[in-house]
């Protein structure tokens, strides 16, 4: 029998499924175990994918059709691209595969009450929470995924986008066995956002740990992770949970579900584009949670959120992505003064600072 | 002597040079009613034309009676003289002022020879090092100071001139007679006042720099750290401001306790309660309370004690009966009134514990306990000096001044004894001294033909400024303000210049004012506009109070309002820490609040920001 199994549930991963599931599906079963609202959703591992791959003797025809491929050779790699893509998304889910992931889809339909519950298929590496975020981002999500055979056809396209130009020249400029690719993919019930975007748990201006700022726009959250739009920005101090400060944009475009699956992109109707997109019990009750998320992680967090158009509040703020943060948290901390032994230096210091650079101390 | 003139460092901007500041048609003559030393002059004009002046607002906010430029005057030396002479404060030399239409300037001086600095940084290790160092047994040692001049003030006795002499200055010989207890009494009121001053600012420099200090860390640790949160983290829990309102409370409650609340009718005036109160023995009991209560907890000034007509609770005991109906109100609803202490210091911990957490370096968390350390030891003096001095000396000050006053008026001297407040302290000596003189010989005294006309003249004086706007500013305007008492005291900052020189770029009014974030919230509502005490009875339920400055005792009317806005203040101000105690958004040190909101208007005040916006 299989030592590995080819589904997992969000709810039952912790950090060290990493290696199975891929950095973004690991980290949803973190926060929900930490009690965190996360829509439920489950894994398919990177022994699925591995299956997948080596039956019916898939890597092999993969490795014949990147065997000759120059990674420098640009309109050579997209055309190898191209072909491995097909040969991939051609190919059928092994039975055992794709009979789990059919039972696992059901049992979201049962949970949810809906037969077929639209959901978000995304990719879920294991590198992408590391340094290779440039990686990370070329990897897919499709959102509004609705019934069996969708799921499984976004699957394979998930697995399929190992074979990016990007992700090929990647592994060959590092010298990555080229069977080492592997892929988890999450499958994770969709929320009909009314608004969403992105939370950092520091202020990303200047590093400063006790504010948490949250970017919102109406629909779901890729046009403010895409930059598309000018979002609604919160300041929201850490400590107190007071609004700092808020900046309402002018919001134009936001990304919607579309009739019979799918996303799409639309205007704002211009009496909410400049209409607060939040409500400030939403805004703190984002805080929260991003505070207890960071809490939970011992460090600073990037999360991607939404808040669901139907469910009352608070069950409608709920979390999507998370990650560390990067830039500052990798940064040296350095005394923010001069360190003294008595209060009264530190008075003398911050008089004397005041004056021009000559008269300081 | 002048220890160095500085010459700030200054931007092209300029506001109106003092010496173009013109008169206000039918005030012709302002400049009599203050001492010489108070007027800009072509003597000194080079010195006085190249600084930048600002209104103080913030404690002088209406123009000054000739008497009650005592309180500027005693704060003009105690306030500098510690900087100066007493710590030497390495950066800073006093601060100046000046009358401008009989509104309060002042300018602050700063030391920027490093050599200077230097000198005086050694001295104030020395000394301020000694204070910080000692500072709850000198605190300890300055509460028994304070009380006992207060003490003194109240001993004070005003005698009358009596036909003759009582028999025993003959048969005990005291060889001393009325007229000279009548001036030297007055001659220790005045003395009094310039010693509370001493003491006011025994340790306010240091106390502010210390506070100022931890402030500039939280501000450059956590940007954007809101000022009332930096504050929470040091406030103690037992303010002395506070206290009256907490002893209201327990009146209202021991009304319930004794069955008399029923004495406070609505409508009724604290005499009509008090009769009330005095045909049962339960209410004779109550009323006994009340009277130990009143001393000192009553000598709570309806303003901040500036201004003889700032009178006191127990002037006018309306607001605080008015406020222990509304208690003995929301105890019967079963409410808690009281100040829920240990809340407050759970989250005084919790703040601390946490922003301390967020500090990056081992170094960074021991300079900012070492730092909340010091400002905590130094701020109860900080948070409690005021009712000491403003409130319950001057409260007694400005009284027995009104005994000098009647005393005036019956030798026919003044209509009305609160005419005295229309001479300067010197002018009142003089005038005391010509009673004296036509009591001792016996023929009439001039001053009956001679104040009268000065004082009906100088009423309409006063009246006519009253109406003029003081400029917020004066001289050329500098690029960076730095000096620490400006920024802490005043809240005014390099940014509060760039805001008083926008207007006038363009002019009319802003539909947005920026402040001070003072005491966080958001509210809407009507706005009304309270330019001085006298016009407090006219806020209504609901709106939102308007004013210059806005003063701790002002509490009955904080009940009502919804939110606060003032024209001037800092995060230290006494409004901002009554109005968090409160739970009340208020944005303070707008600037133009009062002259840009009109009564009525819709307003929204963000406390969280800092901003206000006129709606309608």
């Amino acid at each position: 029998m299989d030592p590995l199994p080819y589904i997992l549930w969000f709810r039952d991963l912790g950090r060290e499924a990493r290696s199975l599931v891929g950095g973004k599906n690991a980290s949803l079963g973190e926060l929900m175990q930490a009690g965190v609202r996360v829509p439920s959703g489950f894994a398919l591992t990177m022994r699925a994918c591995e299956v997948f791959l080596e039956r019916g003797g898939l890597r092999g025809r993969i490795d014949a059709a990147l065997a000759s491929v120059d990674p420098a050779d640009e309109p050579a790699l997209d055309r190898a691209s191209r072909a491995v893509r097909a040969l991939i998304e051609d190919a059928p889910l092994p039975g055992e595969v794709e009979r789990e992931l059919i039972a696992s889809y059901r049992a979201l339909a049962d949970e949810s009450g809906t037969p077929e519950p639209p959901v978000a298929v995304r990719s879920s590496a294991t590198m992408e929470d590391s340094a290779e975020t440039s990686f990370a981002g070329l990897q897919d999500t499709y959102l509004w995924v609705r019934g069996e055979r969708s799921v499984a056809l976004h699957t394979v396209r998930c697995w399929s986008s190992l074979y990016t130009p990007q992700a090929i020249a990647y592994r060959a400029r590092f010298g990555l066995a080229p069977d080492a690719a592997l892929m988890s993919v999450g499958v994770q019930r969709m929320v009909d956002a009314r608004a969403a975007g992105v939370m950092f748990t520091l202020n990303p201006l200047n590093g400063d740990l006790s504010k948490i700022v949250i970017e919102a726009s109406w629909g779901l959250g890729t046009a403010v992770v895409g930059g598309e739009v000018m979002p609604d920005r919160y300041w929201v101090d850490k400590v107190t949970g007071d609004i700092l400060q808020r900046t309402i944009a002018a919001k134009t475009v936001q990304y919607l579900r579309a009739e019979g699956g799918g996303v799409v992109r639309a205007e704002v109707p211009p009496g909410l584009r400049e209409a607060p997109c939040l409500s400030d019990d939403e805004v703190a009750e984002l805080a929260l949670l991003g505070k207890s998320i960071e809490r939970s992680y011992g460090s600073p967090r990037d999360i991607e959120w939404a808040v669901d158009a139907a469910a009352p509040f608070p069950d409608n703020v709920l979390m999507l992505q998370c990650r560390p943060e990067t830039v500052w948290s990798r940064r040296e901390a350095r005394p923010l003064v001069t360190p003294r032994a008595t209060a009264l230096e530190y008075v003398l210091d911050a008089m004397t600072s005041r004056l021009p650079p000559a008269s300081r101390r | 002597m002048a220890i160095a003139e500085s010459a700030p460092r200054t931007s092209a901007a300029r506001f109106p040079s003092p010496f173009e500041v013109g008169t206000p048609p039918g005030a012709e003559g302002w400049r009599d009613m203050y001492p010489y030393y108070y007027l800009f002059s072509e003597e000194r004009r080079q010195f006085e034309e190249a600084k930048f002046w600002y209104f103080d607002g913030m404690h002088h906010p209406e123009p000054l009676f000739p008497f009650d430029t005592i309180t500027c005057e005693s704060w003009w030396v105690a306030l500098s003289q510690y900087t100066v002479r007493v710590f030497a404060i390495p950066p800073a030399l006093g601060i100046d002022q000046r009358v401008v239409n009989g509104y309060l300037y002042i300018s602050a001086n700063a030391v920027t020879d490093p050599k200077e600095v230097e000198r005086r940084a050694a001295l104030f290790t020395k000394r301020a090092g000694y204070y910080y160092e000692h500072w709850n047994e000198l605190y300890a040692k300055w509460e028994g100071k304070a009380k006992e001049t207060i003490a003194e003030l109240k001993a004070i006795v005003v005698p009358g001139l009596p036909d003759f002499e009582d028999e025993a200055v003959v048969t005990e010989g005291r060889g001393i007679t009325s007229a000279y207890h009548l001036l030297a009494a007055y001659d220790r009121c005045i003395e009094n006042m310039y010693k509370m001053w001493q003491l006011h600012f025994e340790f306010l420099n240091l106390g502010y720099l210390a506070y100022l200090t931890y402030y500039g860390f939280c501000k450059k640790a956590f940007p954007d750290i809101a000022d009332q949160t930096v504050a929470k983290m040091v406030s103690g829990i037992d303010v002395m401001l506070f206290r009256p309102d907490d002893e209201l409370k327990r009146l209202a409650k021991l009304a319930l306790e004794l069955g008399v609340a029923d004495a406070f009718g609505d409508g009724r005036t604290p005499a009509q309660v008090l009769a009330d109160l005095d045909k049962s023995a339960a209410g004779k009991k109550w009323v006994a309370d009340l009277e130990k209560t009143k001393d000192p907890w009553f000598y709570f000034s309806y303003g901040a004690g500036f201004y003889h007509h700032h009178r006191s609770w127990i002037d006018d005991a309306t607001l605080p009966f008015s406020s222990i109906r509304s208690y003995i109100l929301r105890l019967r609803k079963g409410e808690d009134v009281s100040r829920p202490i240990a809340q407050v210091t759970a989250e005084r911990d919790r703040l601390t514990a946490e922003y301390q957490a967020l500090l990056k370096t081992p170094e960074d968390r021991k300079a900012f306990a070492d730092q909340l350390g010091l400002a905590r030891t130094v701020y109860p003096f900080v948070e409690n000096h005021n009712f000491y001095v403003e409130h319950w000396h001057h409260t007694i000050f400005w009284n027995k001044i009104r005994e000098f006053g009647a005393l005036l008026a019956k030798h026919g001297v003044f209509a009305d004894g609160d005419d005295i407040f229309y001479l300067h302290r010197f002018e009142v000596h003089d005038a005391l001294y010509d009673l004296c003189t036509s009591w001792a010989v016996g023929t009439p005294a001039r001053g009956p033909k001679y104040w009268p006309p000065i004082v009906a003249k100088r009423k309409a004086i006063i009246k006519k400024l009253r109406e003029w706007q003081p400029v917020p500013a004066l001289g050329p305007a500098p690029e960076v303000v730095t000096e620490p008492f400006t920024v802490m005291l005043w809240g005014i900052t390099t940014d509060t210049v760039k805001t008083w020189l926008a207007p006038r770029e363009a002019p009319g009014a802003a539909r947005e004012l920026r402040g001070f974030a003072g005491s966080p919230g958001v509210a809407e509502g009507p706005a009304r506009v309270v330019l001085s005490v006298e016009q407090l009875g006219t806020v209504r339920d609901g709106e939102i109070l308007v004013c210059p400055i806005t003063a701790p005792s002002w509490t009955p009317v904080f009940t009502k309002i919804k939110a606060a806005v003032s024209d001037i203040g800092g995060i230290m101000c006494h409004a901002a820490i009554v109005s968090r105690e409160y739970g009340l958004p208020a944005v303070v040190g707008t600037g133009y609040g009062t002259k840009n909101i009109k009564t009525g208007q819709r307003v929204r005040v963000d406390g969280n920001t800092g901003v206000v916006t006129i709606l309608g």
